[in-house]
């Protein structure tokens, strides 16, 4: 369809372009509809909800644990992160305690993850923007680690391997060796893509003063993650909130200063190294002992009531209400973040005293990007479109749930 | 009257045998490309349709016979059926005029060269009607960047090349193979090598090709002008992209290294050399330029469109126009 | 900062629009009332020594049957510069039930509160392109209220199109 619109002088026609849920580029079902005038994009609107599956409302049916399997499929690229999230949550409104050596099997897993999704990233990146080698070269090394995740927890992509209070089972010294011997190699297959688009002239021109934000505009769109840094803001959950065995390992967070398509690249290629580091000090700190705490054990039946401490729940009342006191103390609520690979996951939990969530809600950085995609792309040729969806490192089933 | 129908049958038969062979090279050029590629990226490219996947070209062209033709309900009925055509067409024709060897042409004609690229630049209308009569607009936007794409493109191809007409006193083709041979070198290269640039990147950009393969790309517009395009149809389009990319690497070979023919220092270094007909050297030559875009494809992304009609206007025009100018001094002194 | 410090400097400046803190593990909770709402957010923001500039989530909690009023909308606010987190919970009941949008002081919220809006039926005052983002847009009814049902026929109640395909089917 198209609409006439009348402009002063010259007649001129809006070609309105529709990006459709099904699309190459779009990384699941998107839909943007441009508004185009030439080349430049005068208005964008993302239409999501295509895969939503309704996890919110699920989740207050379910027991806690039976809840775990359904945040696995948000974002099914890094779905350790995701588990350890929800688990970080009910762990803290229950005040379990979990023991060191699942805290590292935790860190080191979520760690794998993250590679795993930025190697899925750059794939894709490369991929819309024409440099077609680096997907290969980047799914190659991804099935090392889709491996070593099917050795410990039985699945490749939807693992549902930490419980809340610690890790479903031990990891073993094969295991390990496997693990740690490719960490050691993997920075150099990281320079071997870094050789094939980094300081590639083309590469340079599609990315640079490509989709430029601002650190205050992005503080206030509420961008998370490497999306947030490559603005030069530093904002990381495993150093602010640190959860896990993060405060105990030595890592750098990246930061980028234009804030353009080219600088979250940079700052996803650097963290590749960092997650390499981490996983290296892991495994290298990895202590004896349990793997799930023992007061863990009493919610693992789906009809175990929940039951909180009220001496941990203090109240101040600014009103006449003795039922307040009652109600705050019946409904418990938290809420825990932790760093995907996208950006910041969070977690708020209304706990009602039974053994399902009485609300369960999921914070997700590919909701909130996909809102800044409108502010990315106005203004900028429709070839940047395909460049700024990948740079916001979109997954539809973490935006839609 | 008779001597001139013999010699049009016998011009039809050379003619026959000369295009037939010509697609049989370009349908194993898509062979090739797969195992290129697939090699470059660490995998193996098509290896179970007969041995190594020799047999993929003749596979590939069965299923596009056997699809079913399906035809848009709002195009416009006759110029969708003609622009396939076209293309193809206009690729075709411009081998009539290109010799591969010493007196193995189709036709010899003074003007070869301005043949050549005047019938490439028809080629375009195929482009323009087909992404027209789509009736689509990812067909429309696609249509309309590759026509002006290529017509941007053509005019740094052009100008690039009267630097080797400058230097050859000729447009004939076999002319300008056989001036080549006057250096030690016996190539336009060395002397040329601005204009080789410029006609080697021009070169990608008339053929829709990495990194000028915006128009086409799968993942901005969905594969731009041909996206209605199924079956057979859609296979004359692709031959025909590959055939112009085989027109223009021949044109590369015989305007800057030398045709058929071996450089004269190494002819008198190896005189055994000579032995081999001028057919393989003229193949390998062309090989290596479609190699060089396989190559590319490989491993540079793609431009995006302002960038991509930015270099063509700004940088490559100016450029073929001061080696002109340069050539012509350089001959005029010497 | 610590959470007494925050609770104290909101306290000073909005005496009677706090109705209760809670404090639990770690995290401070702070419900008020709905009038005076936007201005606490937006002296949140604002304030130098709390400057909580990043607003990491809008949503909201249906309390049906166990208090009056029904709704609460929740914000959990951030600061970058302090790193400190707290929440503030806006109570909504559900005859009058309409929230003023912070979508002009934070960006974010303009999709948060859409997704608010989609699923519970809050309204937010002021808010630009207020409609439905997860769900088709003719949907009817607010899946995360606590009388919609998880899962059943829905009858007449069932979205158009879904039904008429099922008709189809049937035929």
């Amino acid at each position: 369809m198209e609409r006439a619109v009348e402009r002063d002088i010259v007649h001129t026609k809006e070609l309105i372009v529709n990006m459709g849920p099904q699309h190459p580029a779009t990384h699941g079902v998107l839909r943007l509809v441009l508004e185009v005038e030439g080349e430049r994009i005068v208005k964008c609107t993302p239409y999501v909800g295509y895969l939503h599956r309704g996890i919110e409302k699920l989740s207050e049916n379910l027991p806690y644990v039976s809840v775990l399997p359904l945040t696995d499929r948000m974002d099914y690229l890094a779905s350790m992160v995701n588990n350890i999230g929800y688990c970080v949550a009910i762990e803290k409104l229950l005040g379990i305690q979990v023991p060191e050596r699942a805290k590292f099997i935790r860190t080191m897993m979520a760690e794998m993850s993250r590679i795993c999704s930025h190697l899925v990233w750059i794939a894709t990146h490369a991929l819309d923007i024409g440099a077609m080698t680096v997907f290969l070269y980047a799914f190659r090394d991804r099935e090392v680690f889709l491996d070593l995740f099917e050795m410990v927890t039985g699945a490749r992509l939807t693992v549902s391997y930490p419980r809340i209070g610690g890790v479903r089972c031990d990891v073993n010294n094969e295991f390990l060796d496997k693990l740690y011997n490719f960490i050691d190699k993997f920075p150099k297959h990281v320079e071997e893509y870094e050789v094939l688009i980094d300081r590639n002239r083309v590469w340079l021109r599609r990315t640079r003063n490509v989709g430029v934000i601002t650190a205050e505009e992005a503080i206030n769109m509420g961008l998370t993650g490497p999306t947030l840094r490559g603005s030069g803001v530093y904002y990381d959950v495993r150093k602010f909130f640190p959860y896990d065995a993060y405060d105990r390992v030595d890592f750098e967070v990246p930061l980028g200063k234009n804030g353009d398509v080219y600088d979250r690249y940079r700052c996803r290629m650097l963290e590749f190294r960092q997650s390499a580091r981490i996983i290296k000090q892991c495994i290298e700190k990895l202590p004896e002992g349990p793997i799930l705490a023992e007061e863990a054990l009493k919610i693992r039946m789906p009809t175990a009531a929940v039951k909180i401490d009220k001496k941990d729940i203090e109240v101040a009342l600014y009103i006449e209400d003795k039922s307040i006191e009652e109600f705050v103390q019946k409904y418990p609520e938290v809420y825990a973040s932790v760093e995907a690979p996208k950006g910041e996951l969070g977690f708020y939990v209304v706990c009602d005293g039974t053994a399902k969530p009485y609300r369960l809600r999921l914070r997700a950085p590919s909701f909130v990007h996909a809102g800044a995609l409108p502010k990315l792309c106005e203004g900028g040729l429709v070839a940047d479109v395909i460049a700024n969806i990948g740079t916001i490192d979109l997954v539809l089933g973490e935006c839609d749930r | 009257m008779t001597e001139f129908l013999i010699r049009v049958i016998i011009t039809a038969i050379i003619a026959l045998v000369y295009f037939g062979i010509l697609l049989l090279h370009v349908a194993y050029a898509t062979y090739f490309e797969r195992k290129v590629i697939g090699h470059i990226q660490m995998r193996l490219g098509p290896m179970v349709v007969g041995p190594h996947g020799l047999l993929q070209p003749i596979a590939d062209m069965v299923k596009l016979v056997f699809k079913e033709d399906v035809i848009p309900s709002q195009v416009d009925r006759v110029i969708f059926r003609i622009a396939p055509l076209i293309s193809l067409v206009a690729a075709m024709t411009t081998f009539s005029v290109i010799p591969v060897n010493q007196g193995w042409y189709i036709g010899d004609i003074n003007v070869g060269l301005l043949f050549v690229l005047g019938i490439a630049g028809l080629g375009t209308y195929g482009l323009i009607l087909a992404g027209w009569s789509s009736n689509s607009k990812y067909a429309f936007l696609g249509g309309l960047r590759s026509a002006a794409q290529m017509i941007s493109y053509e005019v740094s191809l052009g100008l690039s090349i009267v630097g080797v007409i400058l230097l050859a006193e000729s447009f004939n083709l076999t002319e300008i193979v056989q001036k080549q041979q006057q250096y030690w070198h016996g190539m336009f290269l060395i002397p040329q090598f601005v204009a080789y640039f410029i006609f080697i990147v021009a070169m990608f950009a008339e053929t829709n090709r990495v990194p000028f393969d915006l128009p086409e790309a799968e993942s901005e517009l969905v594969a731009g002008y041909f996206v209605e395009y199924s079956g057979m149809r859609f296979g004359l389009f692709y031959l025909s992209e590959y055939l112009a990319m085989f027109c223009m690497s021949a044109l590369a070979t015989i305007c800057f290294w030398g045709g058929w023919t071996i450089p004269p220092v190494l002819l008198k270094a190896w005189p055994w050399l000579g032995n081999i007909p001028g057919i393989v050297w003229f193949l390998l030559k062309v090989y290596f330029h479609i190699f060089l875009f396989y190559w590319i494809r490989g491993t540079l992304p793609r431009y995006r469109y302002d960038q991509l009609m930015l270099i063509g206007w700004k940088v490559l025009v100016p450029l073929a126009l001061l080696n002109i100018v340069v050539t012509s001094i350089i001959k005029y002194i010497f | 900062m610590e959470c007494k410090e925050i609770i104290n400097t909101i306290k000073d400046n909005f005496p009677e629009q706090i109705l209760w803190i809670t404090l639990f593990r770690g995290d401070c909770s702070i419900t008020i009332k709905r009038d005076k709402a936007k201005q606490i957010l937006k002296f949140l923001k604002e304030n130098e020594t709390l400057n909580f500039d990043y607003l990491i989530d809008v949503t909201a909690v249906d309390y049906k049957d166990i208090r009056q009023p029904r709704f609460n909308v929740v914000y959990h606010l951030m600061s970058v510069k302090h790193r400190h987190r707290i929440r503030i919970k806006v109570e909504v009941p559900e005859e009058d039930c309409w929230v003023e949008t912070v979508s002009d002081l934070w960006a974010t919220a303009n999709w948060h509160e859409r997704e608010c809006f989609d699923m519970f039926g809050i309204q937010f005052k002021g808010h630009p392109d207020l409609r439905r983002i997860l769900l088709p847009e003719d949907w009817e009814g607010y899946p995360l209220r606590k009388d919609y049902p998880v899962q059943s026929d829905l009858g007449e109640k069932e979205w158009k199109p879904f039904k008429e395909i099922i008709e189809s089917v049937k035929e």
